[in-house]
Order: C-alpha cells, then structure tokens, then sequence
C-alpha cells in the first residue's frame, strides 16, 4: 500500500500482483510553494501507490496538499512559484520527474488522465464539445477531423449523453452541470488511460447526480481495469467507491486503510475526529464532536506531529517528534493488512 | 358640498390609517412571541424572474419560475431547514424572506404583519428582526472594511441599538460571543480563515438582537472539521438568544442534525414539509426518497444494506418547469395523472386521519411510505 | 430575548463552549490603533518606496509649477540669437545655460521651469474632471441599472465614438485665449467614457457581492451602501486608469500645442517638444529636456496610482 519498509510486507495481493511494480508510486515527494511569506511546504514526504483497478481515495481538507500531490504526479504544477525538492513519481516503475518532458507529455493524456473538480471552467467555452473530445485523437493519434469525430461520439455514448450524435456540436454551457462532469469523464477517457486522477469530481454536483456520476464512474474503471485516485473532502464518496484510503493532513498521509476497517476503527485521532464531526442522516444526534482549532498554516506546521495543537490525546512527545507512520497491528500484535497509522498512540486509538 | 366632505373623510381616513401603519408595525414588532407559536408565516410565495430580450426597449419573452407557490409556517424558536438541489429555488426563498428580492405574489407575515408590502421605516424596523448569514464567508464580508467596522455596521445603520460610545464594546462582545479574540477588532477579513469568517457573520447578524435568522448554505463552504464548530455555535447561539432559525442547505445530514422541521424543495415547489424523524424516517414523495437515498453515507457497512434510488437525467429548466407535477419526468412512478394536476401539497388521503409519522403534508398523487435512510 | 451587552454571561459561555478556537491562528495581533480604511492605506502607503520617490518628485513638480520664480532666475520668454542651439552647460547647475539654449536662443532650462505649471495643471485638472464624471455617471449607471443604466451607456457610447484628439481640437478652435483651464475643460468633456465603463463594470461587480446583500439585510440605504461598500472596492481599477491617463492628457496637451492649437501665449513642454523636434538632428537636446521632464512627470504619477491602488487594498498590505 505505501512504501515504506514495514508496510511493504503487509501489502495486499491485488490482481496485478504478477507485475513486480505497482501502476503508480509515489515515494517520500515533497513539493514547497516559494511565496513572499516563506516556504509554504505543501506535501512533506507522501508515500502511495495504487494498482491496475484498484481505487485510491485521498482525503482530506483544504490545504491538506491532496490536490497537489496529484498536480505534481500530473505534472501540471506551476513550477516556480512550486517545487519538488525531493520525491520520486514512479509510474509502472519508471520515475517521471527524471523524464524530459517530451516523454512526461506522452504519459500525461494518454496513460494518466485527469478530471476536475469544475467541469465548466475546464472546458473551452468557444469550442464546441465534440471538438473538444476529437481533439485528443487528433493529438495523440494523428486521426482525420471525420473520424475523430465518430470518436467522440462514440465516447459521448459510452459516458451515457443523450442524443450523443445531435449534441456532439453543441458548446459547453448548453449541457448541465452532471453532462458537462460526464464529457469531462469521456475526455479523460479517450485514450484509455491507465491511472485516472479525480480531483473532488462530484463536489460541484447535486446529490442526485453525484450518484450517477460515481456510478459511471466505478463502471467504466471496472471495464478497463484502470487505477483510480480519488481525491474528495468527502467521507460519505470515499465509503462509497474506494478500496483503500489514504487520509492527509499538513501534507503528510496520517492514516492509511482499507475503506470498511477506517470507518469501523480509525487509528489515527485526525480520522476519528472527522468522522464524529459529521452528523448522520438515519438519526438525529446529540452535539456534534468538533475538531478544535483550525487546518495548519503551511508556511508554519506545528513541529513533531502537526496535528498536536487540535488533538485530544497530545502528550509531550507530540510536540517534539514527528511520528512515522506505524505499521497498525491487532491487540495481539498481528499485522492489519495495509493499515498505517501516523500517531505515536494509534494503540490506544484504535484499541481503546 | 356632502360629497367633499365624504371625500374628505375618506382621504383623512386613509392618511390616518397610513400614519399609524409604521407606528403600528413598530408596535407590532416589538411584541414578543411566544414559544411554539409561528413567528413567520408564508402563503403561496411567488418568484418570477423576467426573461427579456432587447437592451434599450426590453420584451419579456418568459419567466423563470424561481419560487412558484410555496407555503409554510416557522416557529419561535425553532429549526426549519430547507433542503433542495441547485436551482431548486431555496436560495431565492432565502431572499425572499429577507425583502432582498421582491416576490412577484404571495405574503410573509411576520408577527401578522405582511413583509412583502412594507417599505422605508417599517421594512428598516423588520429587518433589525430578520437577519441573514451568508455561504461564503470569503464574499460576504467586505474585504476593505476592519472586523470591528463589519460588526459595528449594524449599529450605523441602527443607532438607537446601541450609543457610538458603547459600540466598540458590543463589538468585542460580539466577537468574543461567537468564539474569537475581542484583540482582532481591526483586523481584516483576509486574516481570518473561512470558518473564523463564517463567525465573523454570523456576529454580525447577531449584533441587532433579531428573532429570526435566515441562513443560507452557512457551511457548505467550510472544512468537514470546522463545520461541525460552526453547527455548534449556531445551535448554542439559538439557546442563549431563543433564535428561530430558516436553514437553508443542500446537506441532508446536517440539515437533519440542526432542523426541528424540514421542507423539500424541487423546481421551486415545497415537495414535502414535516419533522424531521416524519421526513428521514418515514418519506412518503418520491423525490424525497431518491434524495435521501442517493446521499452518500460515511458507513461503508450502512450502504450495503440500503436501497439506492439513481434517478435519471437532470433537473428541468425553471423556465419551462414540467406540467402536472414537476418531479414526474424523473418519476419512476409517474402516470397520466401527474402530468394533468398538479398535487397539492397536504397529507395524503391515504393517510389522513391515521397516527402514523408518514402522515405529513407531501404533495404527490401516488405518495406511499418508504424508509430508504436505514439499512434493511 | 437576552441582552448581549451582558459582558459576564457572553464570557462565559464563550469559554464554556468548544467554539472559542478562533484564537488559534498563529499570528500574533499587530499593534492596532485608528482603524480607517483611509488612515491604514496612509500608514501603508509611508513605508513604499515606490511611494515616497514618486511622492517628492510629484511635490516638486507642484512646487515648480506654482512658484518657478524659487528655482530659477533666468526668462523664458525673450529670446537672444547669440545663443542659437547652445549645448548645455553641466557644470553651471541652476543657471540660465544649464540646459542649453533653444533655436530663438531662450534658456531651455528656464522654459522646462515655466512650462511645468502648464502641463501639470492640464494633468491633474484633466485627470480631476475626467474621474468625477467618470465615476459619478458610472456609479449610477451601474448601481441604478434598468433604463438608468441604457441611457446613461448609450450617451458613453456617443461620446466614446468621437477621437478625443480631433474633438478637442473642434472644440477648441471656437476659443481664443486658449489657457491650460480652457484644454483641461475640452479635454476633460470628451475622455470622461473610459473611466465611466471602468467604473460601471466595477460597481455591477461588487454590487452583486454578498456583503452588499448583507448590508441591504442590515437596512442599510444606498447612500451608504454607495459609499461604504460599492465605492471602496470599485476604485482601484478607476485608480489605475486615472494615473495612466493623467500622463496621456499632459501628452494630449503637448499634441494640442504641437499642432499650434493648444495653450496661447504660454509656456508648455509640448509646445516645446514641438518646437525641439524640428531640431532632432542637430541639437537633440532642445527636445530632450522638455521630453524628459514630461517621462518622468508621467511616470511619477503613475508609480503614485500603483502604490495607492496596492494600498488600499488591505490583501495586498
């Protein structure tokens, strides 16, 4: 699940597993943003992978620096005002940030794709949408405008657009915000990518939407076997789509597991914090558990562990020692099975 | 001369009647209410947002029907939240309580006093009663103003609320009421984080000492871990201050967490009003059901056992809302008769007399109960 | 309904509540006094650099143009051959020769002096004029709206359409006895449009912004929301345009006057400019002095715009 030592025996088999490398890897990256007020250092060395069909959630809140660890696998960070100090990006075991970019821009498209939170500002508003789809194969592939096209088309089929063939001239802002998510699915999708990275895809949506979009989602990652990184604040997604979960805070994963054991037993107080902090639908609740304190300014993380100032459980030992992130075992010391927990008490937190 | 005298009386008779209007909502506005009792009264509230064409001579070629025909009551003291998709007319209705916009048809009584028609010194006294917050906090506080002159700005606008010499005290008050440092007076609105912003609003429509507090979307902007600080503060706010809240929000869990009462609201309509166990746990509109059902729940365990309802395609266009009734295009259970009446929304006849929590006002032809929130 | 002025309770359940959190933030509170959004800026605005150059350059412009008599003893006006085209002389700072003489064998350093009041007034009466029309028309052709807003835009349009060169040069032609007052007043009737649509622009911005609505909800009138709201944060685009367009009118009057119809019997750096660029070839420096006193005069008011705009910006202090 992560790299480092003590996890990479707990890892689990996936079905991908006859392959030495994972799809995607990433290994102790850090990435800083030189402002006029300092380094602001936005991801402090995150480790994680994730193979052919398996999904990835990363959550975490505003700042946590979940959408910059994907822009920097991406390879859309503005570089300056950001920087990779150290880190590799190790994609089917080659690390991308020791290609030149002409080889980076071959990967990016075709092998990793990308869907954003805000389909409207991500679309060309003066290009219609079927322009837009067919140029990836005109880019990428060299295709004739005709039959990229019937591609597009095709794709707008697939991500279940009505009357794709009337509506494949149709611009941007003639769809709905859930038609607009689903072209922007079929776009990342043209090539057949690999790895899909969705950035928050469904926070801009309603409720009822949400859930088609998810759906589709999840369908057409089966279909193709893909790996999918799923970066959402959202803890209700995540439960709903992922198979593991690697949660962020200040830059650094904090607790990593598979979806149903986070839910049942957070090892990490920053997870369990938030997930007595959301009210529930199926009864009404007494107060809501609150996380003390704010998310951390990154030009000035707490020293040892950053989420010290707002937990219920910090000792002395918090505040001078960044903790590492601990292989999670049972009470009687056995290995859970891709858990990690960046708590030096993650034994009482999860035991009690 | 007998009839310039009646004219005469007639016309003292109507001044009289007009003088007394402000001095009267005055009086009016100041009775208290009791507990229990509606403080807020809305009857068939209408938003028509003209759709013109032409730029020096403008022809209305349409209408979206933002609000169209919406009715409830709100109680002192309590929570009602509305809850809907984008474009589903609660932020208007949002609006339209705060005479931010003017309803195209319909009242609001507050006190027994209809809101819509008033204007100038009595529309000023209601709003010292009636305030709102914002979801943005990174818009809604004025970005060249100091936290103390967003605070303080109520009491410009009021000063009989409180003397100048006393205001920056009740600032810091404020302030210290709502959980931050009185010491940030002069600070400005880009030193704050957005959960310490929302605080920074919510203060500020705390200053007047209003009944009612309309609030729009107030966390929907902020971090899961801060907004469950700001649902807190409300809720110790309403308390100490016996506020009735308007929770306006497309959240269903929190919505379910802070409201007494919640209303659905789809293409400007109320589609289902009750309590909040008679809405979550016992449903009886269709849409309510795809909605509760479609909301993703933090228990990878809870989603197994439950049925989900994926509605299909998008919510129509407002300015050219479905006949009949407006959920019936995405209607799994939608017949000939829903495109013909337009349901009223009351308790359904099949319900009707009998001791049930499905017996609530919904306004469906076919409306039949279905727990679709607890795992089977 | 409980009063909040109830210091003691309001503590306390502040201090009971898990809300007082807001005083985490790491930032320890600046020393803080007067509060305005004016008196701020002034404070800001004292510790730039780029302020304080271009504020002394800007008050010795001011102090040149009212009292020229301080910096210079030498007449600008009457003109002595013998000095035909004389190069300047470095060494003899603040003299009659300092600059060189021009083709009638006048001190051109004398007449850089003179000719500052000129241009300074054309500016900065211009620039005055221009930004309250401007924004007056497009404050309340934004915030008003409706038919307000088409009449008032399609009068910008009409005025827009006419060349403020060619219009200003109509106008003036009907006036003899041309002063710096008369080209700021015909300048300044023609070139109000651009600081209008800024301004228009500016204001259905902000005016849609959610704090205006909550001043609204607050009861607030529209004066007061005009000028505590609307204003402040429409003005740094108006800002920008005025200063830039400040060194356009004081080259707009340099034209009017190269094309013998702008200041009469006066002194001006454009008529000087004009009469210099005849000598281009061989005696550059009868153009370069009035040239370069116009650069820098443009250029100091336009650092002067940057550094009040930044200032009144509180996010960018």
């Amino acid at each position: 699940m992560t790299t480092t030592p003590t996890e990479k025996t707990a890892n689990t088999p996936e079905q991908s597993g006859k392959k030495d490398a994972p799809l995607l890897e990433v290994r102790d990256l850090h990435v800083e943003f030189h402002t006029r007020d300092g380094i602001a250092k936005a991801v402090n060395g995150v480790n994680y992978s994730v193979n052919a069909g398996e999904t990835l959630a990363v959550l975490g809140e505003s700042g946590s620096g979940k959408s910059v660890t994907a822009q920097a696998v991406m390879g859309i960070l503005d570089m300056p005002p950001g920087a990779i100090p150290k880190g590799e990006i190790l994609f089917r075991g080659q690390d991308m940030l020791k290609m030149s970019p002409e080889e980076r821009r071959k990967i990016r498209g075709a092998k990793i794709a990308m869907i954003f939170q805000d389909a409207l500002s991500a679309l060309n508003p003066v290009l219609s949408v079927g322009y837009q789809l067919g140029e990836m194969f005109r880019v990428h592939q060299g295709m004739s405008k005709k039959d990229a096209k019937a591609k597009a088309i095709e794709l707008m089929d697939r991500v279940r657009i009505p009357a794709a063939k009337e509506r494949v001239d149709d611009y941007p802002h003639q769809f709905s915000g859930g038609m607009r998510q689903r072209i922007m699915i079929a776009m990342a999708l043209a090539l057949e990518p690999d790895l899909i990275i969705a950035d928050e895809p469904t926070t801009a949506l309603d409720v009822t939407v949400q859930a088609q979009v998810m759906d589709l989602l999840a369908e057409l990652q089966r279909e193709f076997n893909m790996g999918l990184i799923l970066i959402t604040h959202d803890l209700g997604v995540v439960a709903d789509v992922a198979d593991k979960i690697a949660v962020m805070y200040a830059g650094r994963i904090v607790e990593t597991a598979p979806v149903h054991e986070l839910y049942k037993r957070p090892a990490h107080p920053y997870t369990r914090g938030l997930l007595d902090s959301i009210p529930r639908l199926d009864q009404k609740g007494q107060e809501l558990y609150a996380i003390k304190g704010l998310p951390p300014n990154l030009l000035r993380i707490p020293t040892g562990c950053a989420f010290n100032p707002r937990c219920p459980k910090a000792q002395d030992i918090c505040r001078s020692e960044t903790p590492a992130l601990h292989q999670v075992t049972e009470q009687d010391g056995a290995a859970m099975a891709g858990r990690g927990s960046a708590c030096h008490f993650w034994k009482e937190t999860i035991h009690g | 001369m007998a009839e310039t005298g009646m004219k005469d009386e007639a016309l003292s008779d109507v001044v009289a009647s007009d003088a007394s209007t402000t001095a009267e909502v005055e009086a009016v506005l100041d009775a208290p209410v009791e507990r229990g009792e509606p403080i807020l009264q809305v009857r068939n509230l209408v938003k028509h947002f003209p759709l013109t064409q032409g730029v020096l001579f403008k022809k209305q070629v349409g209408a979206v029907k933002a609000v169209d025909g919406v009715s409830f009551d709100l109680y002192q003291g309590e929570t009602l939240g509305i809850v809907g998709e984008s474009g589903c007319g609660k932020s208007t209705v949002a609006k339209l309580l705060m005479t931010l916009e003017t309803a195209t048809s319909g009242e609001v009584f507050y006190k027994g006093q209809d809101i819509t028609k008033l204007s100038g010194r009595a529309l000023k006294a209601v709003r010292r009663n009636i305030q709102m917050v914002f979801q943005d906090p990174y818009t809604s506080l004025n970005p060249r103003m100091t936290v103390g002159d967003i605070i303080g700005e109520p009491f410009d606008i009021h000063p009989e609320v409180a003397p100048k010499g006393d205001r920056r005290r009740r600032v810091q008050e404020l302030l210290d009421v709502v959980g931050l440092n009185p010491e940030y007076i002069n600070r400005y609105p880009h030193q704050f984080s957005g959960g310490q912003r929302q605080r920074i609003g919510i203060a500020r429509g705390l200053a007047l000492n209003p009944e009612i507090i309309i609030c729009d979307e107030p966390v929907s902007a902020l971090d899961v871990s801060v907004q469950a600080q700001v649902i807190n503060l409300m809720e110790k706010l309403q308390d100490e201050f016996n506020l009735s809240y308007v929770f306006i929000a497309h959240d269903l869990s929190i919505v379910r967490h802070i409201s007494d009462r919640v209303g659905v609201m789809y293409l400007g309509k109320l589609a289902e009003i009750g309590t909040d166990a008679e809405i979550y746990d016992h449903p009886t509109h269709p849409y309510t059901q795809a909605l509760l059902s479609a909301v993703p729940v933090p228990d990878p365990e809870a989603r197994e056992g439950r049925e989900r309802i994926i509605l299909t395609g998008d919510v129509p266009s407002p300015a050219n809302p479905p006949s009949g009734c407006r959920f019936r295009t995405r209607c799994w259970k939608a017949q000939d008769k829903c495109a013909e009446e337009v349901p009223v929304l009351a308790v359904p006849e099949v319900f009707a007399g009998r001791s049930t929590l499905a017996a609530h006002e919904s306004a469906c032809h076919f409306a039949e109960e279905k727990d679709v929130v607890h795992a089977a | 309904m409980p009063e909040l002025n109830d210091t003691a309770t309001a503590r306390a359940t502040a201090t009971v509540s898990p809300a007082g959190t807001g005083d985490v933030t790491p930032e320890k509170p600046k020393k803080e006094t007067s509060n305005s959004l004016w008196s701020n800026a002034w404070r800001d605005l004292r510790r730039r650099p780029v302020f304080i150059v271009s504020a002394v350059i800007i008050l010795l412009l001011l102090a040149i143009s009212a009292f020229p008599g301080w910096f210079t003893d030498a007449d600008p006006k009457p003109g002595d051959l013998t000095h035909f085209l004389q190069k300047p002389n470095f060494s003899h700072i603040g003299d009659a020769d300092w600059f060189g003489y021009d083709a009638q064998g006048r001190s051109i350093y004398a007449r850089v002096i003179y000719g500052a009041r000129a241009s300074i007034i054309v500016g900065v009466v211009t620039t005055a004029i221009v930004t309250v029309l401007g924004m007056l028309i497009g404050m309340i052709a934004g915030y008003f709206g409706g038919w307000v807003d088409a009449v008032l835009s399609r009068l910008t349009d009409i005025f827009s359409g006419v060349p403020i060169l060619l219009g200003s040069l109509v106008i003036l032609q009907a006036f003899t006895g041309r002063t710096a007052w008369t080209v700021s007043a015909a300048i300044g009737v023609l070139g109000w449009t651009q600081i209008t649509r800024v301004m228009r622009g500016a204001v259905i911005t902000v005016k849609q912004a959610d704090y205006v609505q909550a001043a609204r909800a607050l009861g607030a009138g529209s004066g007061r929301i005009l000028m505590k709201h609307v204003l402040p944060n429409s003005l740094a685009p108006v800002i920008v345009v005025a200063t830039i367009s400040l060194g356009m009118y004081i080259s707009l009057e340099a034209t009017l006057s190269y094309l013998g119809i702008g200041i009469q019997n006066g002194i001006s750096w454009g008529g000087d400019i004009s009469d210099g660029s005849e000598q281009i070839r061989n005696a550059l420096h009868v153009l370069l002095f009035p040239a370069g006193f116009l650069s820098v005069t443009v250029l100091a008011f336009i650092m002067l715009g940057d550094a009040v705009r930044d200032a009144l910006d509180p996010k960018l202090r």
